[in-house]
């Protein structure tokens, strides 16, 4: 926190009453930078689909060989003619080169597992995910931080705000998820125990879900805005502001927070970016279709397409997540934009 | 705002209420990877095809054959099945078979010959993708004897002639014309997977109307069904892969029962039993899977017969059954399950005896070591690797209670457990596993176990990795009698070498046998008739006789 060009550091001071006379060199064009990432981006994509093509290759047991293993009938003769159909004959390279022309020509291939268009499941999963994932990041964000400014505004409050944070923390999710499923579904009936609704929004299928993937992420929340308010609000800034007789509202609020934000943001950006791989333990005991169970059952059955374009899609949600945190801190903290 | 919160937890709490009683909803632990009925070979596909498609014969609840959507099962008696030569000089047979009058797809369009000829030239067509082909290779000709008549002919002549297996009319006016376009890609057009709620696909009772990939499958009647009417206007099946998760929603009412083929571990069903009375009903049904420890043959130490028959002493298979499974399963002495016909009840059996396992591994010159493990005359321990799938909870448990029993043996089990995948397309069919690996077979009534003991077929690259003599077994007399008992019609004939097989197994020990596993039924107190086989053919094929007391 180290001022520069006599420019104050308390960013709110300085959006506020320096904004104007800002210099110019302190800003790179954003279309440059965003350029740069998103070559960036679209070279990690095409490294990453090479690895992850190569992984799943050189996994143990194509289809055909559990096949076999399954089923007497399958002969040597079966064996190498459903072999050839699915392509499995063909050197890696050959294969690779093949999924990744298709890919650049928009085919997204055909999962063998579900026997459908890997476009067709995709879509589906990935809506149920961001319902999921989405709604319980955004109530984990402002119960965490909540929690947090309370925490580091009300020093007495610290202890309970902690034990929530362990306790969340240190509950495993599948053991919570069926705490709430023997509390609210077996024995109060009040909400289902798992599953989506069969027709319309299904918003009680959620509540159970939701509050099970909330738990974990807000004790980190919690955690971390708690401790970065505490060491903002110690800030020489802070201090002039109290001096200055604002309240203690409005030094919480419009002082210290923009600034405690930033590492709670950067945290969100990359739970936002695994949660669209989907919460597999919490899609699995409450029995939810979404891309963290899609993903798995693609990778465990052997289903290359599926699996591949998971992957990336999931790869691409993180990195445009990082990117948003990214150019939300340039926003909040205009030393990033420095650099 | 306590009313809107009130108002919202009764709002969101309206989709758990009870169901009307005209609407079954089935728990299962997987979902069908394709629903065409002759692409891959799956449980979830076989329970939930079960209420839409009927094929031609099915074996029954009493493990006999039976007509499920021909007239009559063709036998040699009543003429409908003729021995005959092959256009090239081999032993072959003629079978007709003749659809039920009325049988209509759910769009009107009656099932006909046509349906079967286009199911038997897409299957004859190496191109299509269809499972096992060996059906189609055998079955060289079909004649359309009129619209509802057909005769086949094979150029191989076994008991099981008048099964047609998987065998069953597919929609010609449907899906003949996707796969004339391209055989090679018609898995990936064909209507099932691309119109599954088309009615023109299906011939059973039901037909489905919803597909949520992953999830569930709904059924409504089917009007086109000139069988027996069934009670339920709806069915839907719920995939809850992780069975604490199903059992929940079991408790919670959203699903009504819970699919025995596809359901929970017998251990939690019987858990599940003991907590919760008499709100459900519980069956236990035996079938066909074969828990067994499969015996690495072909090198030391257990190419000695005298080690597998100690290891079988030495094991408390009652106590295990008594102990971790109340008792479902009974235990089996060879892999010919005791509902089977042809199984002998009086086949030489090894009960737990460990004086007479020590005395067998004194005799085979393995002698107790200082640490309580037997060594042989060069100072070998007896120590065997232990395999089995991992994530297997019940597998694992009796793992560890075999390796105690063992221990009191002087027989040390290292355990070295595998992901499924890996243990049974890696480990098992390229033969890399060392000493036992415990897994289960499932099979047909009266299935010749060619595959697991015939020395043809133990798994080698120069056949791709098939056949599933994964031990290495060699006996001639198995041999033949692998290759016989097919071929002989008669049925006394066929009884006696049944008995010699089992004998030799019981003798030799290709596999140590342990039990036959149970599927745990959960129904509703409020259903009735729902008849479990223990074997391939699922409940759902008689659906129809389900109902509500």
């Amino acid at each position: 926190m180290v001022p520069r060009d006599g420019i104050p550091k308390d960013p709110i001071l300085w959006r506020g009453g320096l904004e104007g006379r800002r210099p110019s060199n302190l800003r790179r064009p954003m279309t440059r930078i965003l350029a740069t990432r998103l070559a960036q981006i679209a070279l990690t994509l095409a490294i990453l689909s090479f690895c992850a093509f190569a992984l799943i290759a050189l996994m143990p047991g194509d289809p055909i060989e559990v096949a076999i293993a399954g089923d007497p009938r399958l002969t040597a003769i079966d064996a190498a003619r459903l072999r050839a159909l699915h392509g499995l004959d063909q050197p890696f390279t050959t294969r690779y080169l093949a999924w990744a022309s298709g890919l650049l020509q928009g085919g997204f291939g055909y999962s063998r597992l579900f026997a459908q268009p890997v476009a067709a499941l995709l879509l589906p999963a990935l809506l149920s995910t961001l319902a999921l994932a989405g709604t319980a990041l955004a109530i984990a964000l402002v119960a965490g931080v909540g929690l947090g400014a309370l925490a580091a505004s009300r020093p007495r409050s610290a202890p309970l705000v902690d034990a929530i944070a362990v306790m969340g923390q240190a509950m495993p999710t599948f053991w919570l998820g069926i705490l709430l499923i023997i509390a609210f579904a077996v024995t109060l009936g009040w909400l289902p125990a798992g599953g989506t609704a069969d027709h319309g929004l299904g918003l009680s299928y959620l509540v159970l879900p939701v509050a099970t993937l909330a738990a974990a992420h807000l004790a980190a929340y919690a955690r971390h805005s708690a401790a970065s308010l505490e060491a903002t609000l110690t800030e020489p800034w802070i201090r002039t502001a109290r001096a200055r007789g604002a309240p203690e509202s409005r030094v919480l609020l419009r002082h210290a927070f923009p600034n405690a934000a930033l590492p709670v943001l950067q945290i969100a950006a990359l739970d936002a970016g695994a949660l669209a791989g989907g919460a597999l333990v919490t899609e699995t005991v409450f029995a939810r279709p979404g891309m963290g169970k899609l993903l798995y059952d693609a990778v465990m059955g052997n289903d290359t397409n599926l699996a591949l374009i998971a992957l990336l899609l999931v790869a691409l949600v993180t990195m445009l997540a990082t990117l948003g945190a990214d150019l939300a801190q340039r926003a909040l903290d205009p030393r990033l934009r420095e650099r | 705002m306590r009313l809107r919160v009130g108002a919202l937890l009764l709002a969101v709490a309206a989709p758990a209420a009870a169901q009307p009683r005209d609407t079954l909803t089935i728990g299962i632990t997987q979902y069908p990877s394709t629903f065409h009925p002759n692409i891959e070979n799956m449980a979830a596909k076989s329970y939930v095809l079960g209420f839409a498609r009927r094929p031609l014969t099915a074996y029954g609840a009493d493990w006999r054959l039976a007509c499920l959507t021909c007239e009559t099962l063709p036998s040699i008696e009543n003429g409908l099945a003729e021995r005959e030569t092959t256009p090239d000089g081999k032993a072959g047979i003629r079978v007709t078979y003749r659809l039920r009058e009325g049988l209509r797809w759910g769009d009107g369009t009656p099932v006909s010959s046509d349906d079967l000829r286009f199911a038997w030239e897409a299957g004859r067509d190496a191109a299509t993708g269809f499972g096992p082909a060996e059906f189609y290779r055998s079955a060289y000709e079909l004649i359309v004897v009129d619209p509802r008549t057909v005769t086949l002919r094979f150029d191989r002549v076994t008991f099981e002639y008048a099964s047609m297996g998987d065998f069953q009319p597919l929609p010609a006016h449907i899906e003949r014309e996707r796969w004339q376009a391209d055989p090679r890609t018609y898995r990936t057009r064909t209507a099932y997977d691309t119109e599954t709620t088309n009615p023109g696909l299906w011939n059973g009772p039901w037909r489905i109307t919803d597909v949520r990939p992953g999830a569930s499958v709904t059924l409504d009647r089917n009007p086109a069904w000139n069988g027996e009417a069934p009670a339920f206007r709806r069915i839907t099946i719920r995939t809850v892969e992780n069975t604490p998760a199903l059992e929940a929603q079991l408790l919670a009412g959203q699903v009504d029962m819970i699919a025995g083929e596809l359901g929970l571990p017998i251990e939690q069903a019987i858990a599940l039993e003991r907590r919760t009375g008499n709100r459900f009903r519980f069956l236990f049904q035996p079938g066909l899977i074969y828990e067994h420890l499969d015996v690495r043959l072909d090198q030391p130490p257990l190419s000695d017969r005298r080690l597998r028959q100690a290891l079988l002493l030495a094991t408390d298979r009652r106590t295990i059954t008594e102990r971790l499974f109340a008792g479902r399963q009974p235990i089996a002495n060879t892999g010919v399950n005791p509902l089977d016909p042809m199984h002998d009840a009086d086949v030489r059996q090894w009960p737990f005896d460990l004086a007479r396992a020590r005395a067998l591994l004194d005799e085979a010159g393995w002698t107790p070591g200082p640490d309580g493990i037997r060594r042989n005359a060069a100072g070998e321990r007896l120590s065997l690797e232990f395999m089995t799938t991992a994530g297997n909870r019940g597998r694992e448990a009796v793992q560890q209670v075999l390796q105690g029993m063992w221990r009191a043996a002087g027989i040390e089990a290292r355990i070295r457990n595998e992901p499924p995948r890996v243990f049974f397309a890696e480990t098992l069919s390229h033969r890399r596993f060392q000493g036992l690996a415990l897994f289960a077979w499932i099979s047909a009534p009266e299935s010749v176990p060619r595959s697991a003991l015939n020395s043809d077929e133990i798994p080698r690259e120069a056949t791709n990795w098939s056949g599933q003599n994964f031990g290495g077994y060699r006996n001639a007399e198995m041999d033949v009698l692998t290759q016989t008992i097919p071929e002989q019609l008669d049925v006394a004939r066929r009884r006696e070498m049944w008995r010699r097989l089992q004998a030799i197994y019981a003798e030799d020990l290709p596999a140590i046998p342990l039990w036959f596993r149970s599927d745990a039924h959960v129904w509703p107190q409020w259903l009735e008739g729902v008849r479990p086989t223990g074997h391939l053919n699922v409940s759902t094929l008689w659906a129809e006789e389900w109902r509500v007391r």
